[in-house]
């Protein structure tokens, strides 16, 4: 009996580790050709890079308010994509407000500082209330049902906006200061993306400074570590958690101002797609795990805006950035399969899981 | 004594907040203003008002009952109270808009919803209007939970019929059996008014099903008891097979609207028994099953589409390869997410249904698989000279597809291997030392789940004559879920329950459609917080959850 039963789980190892093989070959050998027959020039490449790390920097921020939740509930929040959607599409009518009284080019920095904040703030409501109604009542139910509620939780949300705001896209009005482009070298950045990279790096420092060095971090990490042993060394649970969820908020609110500030436009759907790649990003990087998430956000980015040109183009596919979404779902496929806990992650002891 | 009355206090405010909070959410949506033409009672209530008032109801219902003293005047002051509260945070909402203008930001705080909620008074005495109003109906709330217990659900029962069939007005007339004539007539002149019911039907509606449930409720425990065994099983046979005679006719009964929806329905109804059999049977949460339902249809059009040309089979030579496929698509899911469990599980699934959409819409594979444009003249299936093709014979052949699946599934549910998904989904790793096979057991899930799905793809693909990528959303696959999370994870008949209630009254009730996710997202949350079994729970599961929470309390 345990010898059939071996057998049969190396047929599952065998197919698994066949299609891993078949899609890196396919990887390895599109990379080649594209290499070779010269198809893209440097210039190219580096903007491609830069775009990577930009989407890099704004899926890592997202990513953080679903490593920090999962990490302290083992739930995934499936609603914070409509966290992330929420901010910058309460804020964009601010914003709008803004520039209709003429404050928002005369004092662009002003101007972006004050919606950076509403949109925080309403992104933070947002968390904080999701956890209050829907997630709290549920701590101590099996597995699947915080999740469905999550996943409730999103659509409501997402059809809440739509009612109020409707259904066509807002444009947030251009900073004119973000204009143009930076030399960094010779090679020309523009300077929304130089924004939006440098802001993320500096906010996943403050926010991974503030997991590692402050009080509340701290709590933060004991309870992800044990929830009953923390509340007997005196920790409120529950505030920590409130911290938390509001701590996920903050940064998903301005992740998606840096997201519209590249983009534009926002509408009561762009949560969905970002929300599940930095959902990948943080299980690319070991969830639970801060400085993973900011590895995986900007891995993922990389591999997103550079590979469909990289590989999939050398492959002959044709129109290859339509399969960037599918390239991003293939790796969260194959790391869930190969190494569940992540590039940074600890291996996840099944009690856990 | 004192701190009692002063949490009472803060109980009714804190619950009048939540309602009056609710209710300017719901206005700000834009249900009152999009509903506020709608009748259920010509004149007097419209969907949006009750949509508006039903927080106020709700919740002045249930804190009552924590509200300790019994005597009608403090119970009255209370209820006013709540009722105070949420109406002062209306007529705020009034000011506000009124005052300056929020219309840019809240589509829907347009001068017609103030008009509404004020009751077309003129302002500064229109303020008083919201209130009152939800004075009046906190009042009413409180009348309703002061009534005994049996008098309670008569009058229950009769307000639910009199808000379904004034809802349901212009639906209901356009049932083809009720067009002959005297009945139509008396229904549309009498019963109906222009939009929902007149004075009159509500009165005879809410007379005729209350007195009908009052009957009824004093007699059920008596007749069942009264019964041999014999008699029982007769009575259901008859029951029985007295559905399956109205399933049959419905059709011809209905009319075409009805059938379209019926048919949609049904698709669903397929996709709820298999997905029920993943997640309700064996505990493993798929988001991403549509991709199923999509690779059923793709390969259907691919075999048959006249408009590709690649094979040129017939629906019933593609049929057994299509399920074949999906079959296959099910177990090549299935290995490589063997190992993972929970939430994990769900989202790769999800991943694979989202990679699955975009390989259909991408140009890549636009020659076998249409891209974005899809494929179309995807052939119908025919009975000897007989082409299946107008609503209502399709409607047939779903029946029929729905009647094996759920045969399939009754009967895998207490097989052993319906036996061992359950064990699965209770605890993988005693269900493993008790000698269950995993990889078998997981497999035959997701590839018999895929295989019903499957059937409903080559169905829906022969119903439209035609794929697009754009209808295999992630929203579908969440449609499925939540008919079967809503009907009662693991329960058959909960799967008929929950696809008639999310997709076919959202089907009939056009005006929805719009705000129909939305009310999935509130149904999932709240049912999962007040009633995690669903509408038609499984013996064992209700059992299962109940146990919980009462080890929980325990603790």
């Amino acid at each position: 009996m345990l010898k059939r039963w071996r057998q049969r789980v190396t047929l599952t190892d065998i197919v698994v580790w066949a299609i891993g093989i078949t899609i890196a070959t396919a990887v390895i050998y599109g990379t080649i050709v594209t290499w070779r027959t010269g198809r893209y020039t440097p210039e190219q490449w580096i903007s491609l890079t830069i775009d990577g790390l930009k989407l890099g920097g704004i899926y890592a921020l997202i990513a953080l308010g679903y490593t920090l939740v999962y990490g302290v509930l083992r739930m995934i929040n499936f609603a914070h994509s409509e966290v992330f959607m929420s901010g910058p599409f309460t804020a964009v009518f601010l914003a709008m407000y803004l520039d209709r009284i003429g404050f928002y080019n005369t004092h662009p920095i002003i101007s972006l500082l004050l919606i950076t904040i509403f949109s925080a703030a309403v992104s933070a409501t947002i968390a904080i209330l999701l956890e209050r109604i829907a997630y709290r009542p549920l701590r101590y139910a099996p597995r699947l049902v915080p999740l469905i509620t999550a996943i409730g939780a999103s659509f409501f949300l997402q059809y809440t906006f739509r009612g109020m705001y409707g259904n066509d896209p807002e444009t947030y009005p251009t900073l004119h200061i973000l204009k143009g482009v930076i030399n960094i070298g010779s090679f020309p950045v523009p300077k929304s993306d130089a924004l939006v990279i440098i802001s993320s790096m500096v906010l996943m420092l403050i926010l991974y400074s503030i997991v590692q060095y402050t009080k509340v971090g701290k709590a933060m990490r004991s309870v992800s570590e044990d929830k009953e042993v923390a509340a007997l060394m005196g920790i409120n649970v529950d505030r920590v958690i409130v911290f938390t969820f509001t701590l996920g908020g903050i940064s998903a609110g301005i992740a998606g101002i840096l997201y519209s500030l590249i983009f534009g436009q926002v509408h009561f759907y762009i949560g969905f797609i970002p929300g599940l790649k930095a959902f990948t990003a943080a299980v690319l990087g070991g969830i639970g795990n801060v400085v993973g998430a900011w590895l995986g956000g900007t891995l993922l980015g990389m591999i997103e805006s550079v590979g469909p040109n990289l590989f999939l183009s050398g492959l002959g596919i044709p129109a290859a950035n339509q399969l960037k979404d599918g390239i991003a779902f293939t790796i969260l496929v194959f790391i869930l399969i190969f190494r569940p806990q992540g590039l940074l992650g600890e291996r996840i002891s099944k009690s856990k899981m | 004594m004192r701190k009692d009355t002063s949490s009472h206090w803060r109980l009714a405010i804190n619950t009048g907040l939540t309602a009056g909070g609710i209710a300017v959410l719901v206005s700000l949506v834009g249900f009152v203003a999009t509903f506020s033409k709608s009748y259920i009672i010509q004149g007097v209530i419209s969907i949006g008002e009750l949509i508006l008032f039903i927080p106020v109801v709700l919740l002045t219902y249930t804190s009552i009952r924590r509200f300790s003293t019994t005597s009608l005047q403090s119970q009255a002051g209370f209820s006013a109270l709540i009722g105070l509260v949420a109406g002062v945070l209306l007529s705020l909402l009034v000011m506000i808009g009124t005052a300056i203008n929020i219309r840019e930001m809240f589509l829907n705080a347009s001068p017609a919803l103030f008009e509404l909620l004020t009751r077309g008074a003129p302002l500064p005495l229109g303020l008083l209007v919201p209130p009152l109003q939800c004075i009046l109906v906190a009042w009413i709330s409180l009348g309703i939970f002061r009534l005994s217990e049996r008098y309670r659900k008569v009058v229950l029962q009769g307000i639910l019929w009199v808000v379904v069939l004034g809802t349901l007005r212009d639906q209901i007339l356009l049932a083809y059996v009720l067009q002959q004539e005297p009945i139509y007539t008396i229904l549309k002149n009498i019963i109906f008014a222009q939009s929902g019911l007149s004075l009159l039907g509500t009165l005879v509606v809410f007379a005729l099903t209350a007195s009908l449930s009052f009957y009824s409720s004093g007699r059920k425990r008596k007749k069942l008891n009264s019964q041999t065994p014999q008699q029982q099983k007769y009575y259901r046979l008859a029951f029985f097979s007295g559905i399956a005679l109205m399933m049959l006719l419905l059709p011809q009964m209905l009319g075409l609207f009805f059938t379209e929806i019926l048919d949609t329905t049904g698709l669903f109804i397929m996709m709820g028994l298999g997905l029920n059999i993943v997640i309700g049977f064996a505990g493993l949460l798929d988001l991403g099953y549509v991709a199923f339902y999509a690779i059923g249809a793709y390969t259907m059009g691919v075999l048959t589409s006249t408009g590709l040309g690649l094979f040129d089979l017939t629906f019933w030579q593609a049929l057994p390869i299509a399920l074949g496929v999906t079959w296959l698509a099910g177990i090549l899911l299935g290995l490589p997410v063997l190992r993972m469990r929970g939430d994990y599980l769900a989202i790769v699934t999800l991943g694979f249904g989202e990679i699955v959409r975009l390989l259909v819409l991408s140009d890549w594979l636009k020659a076998t698989l249409g891209g974005t444009q899809g494929i179309q003249r995807i052939a119908q299936p025919e009975v000897g000279q007989l082409s299946i093709n107008t609503l209502q014979e399709l409607y047939y052949l779903i029946l029929i597809g729905i009647a094996v699946v759920a045969f399939i599934a009754w009967r895998l549910k207490d097989s052993r291997l319906g036996r061992s998904w359950m064990a699965l989904r209770e605890d993988e790793d005693v269900a493993e030392a008790m000698g269950i096979n995993l990889v078998f057991t997981k497999l035959m899930a997701f590839s018999t789940g895929a295989l019903f799905a499957g059937l409903g793809g080559t169905i829906g693909a022969a119903k439209l004559t035609s794929v697009y990528p754009h209808s295999m959303t992630f929203i579908i696959s969440i449609n499925v879920l939540v008919l079967i999370i809503i009907g009662g994870m693991g329960s058959i008949p909960g799967v008929f329950v929950g696809a008639l209630v999310l997709v076919g009254l959202p089907g009939i009730l056009t005006e929805f459609q719009e705000y129909r996710l939305w009310f999935y997202g509130l149904a999932l949350v709240f049912v999962m917080l007040n009633r995690p079994e669903g509408l038609w729970p499984e013996a064992r599961r209700r059992r299962e959850l109940h146990e919980e929470t009462t080890e929980l309390v325990a603790e």
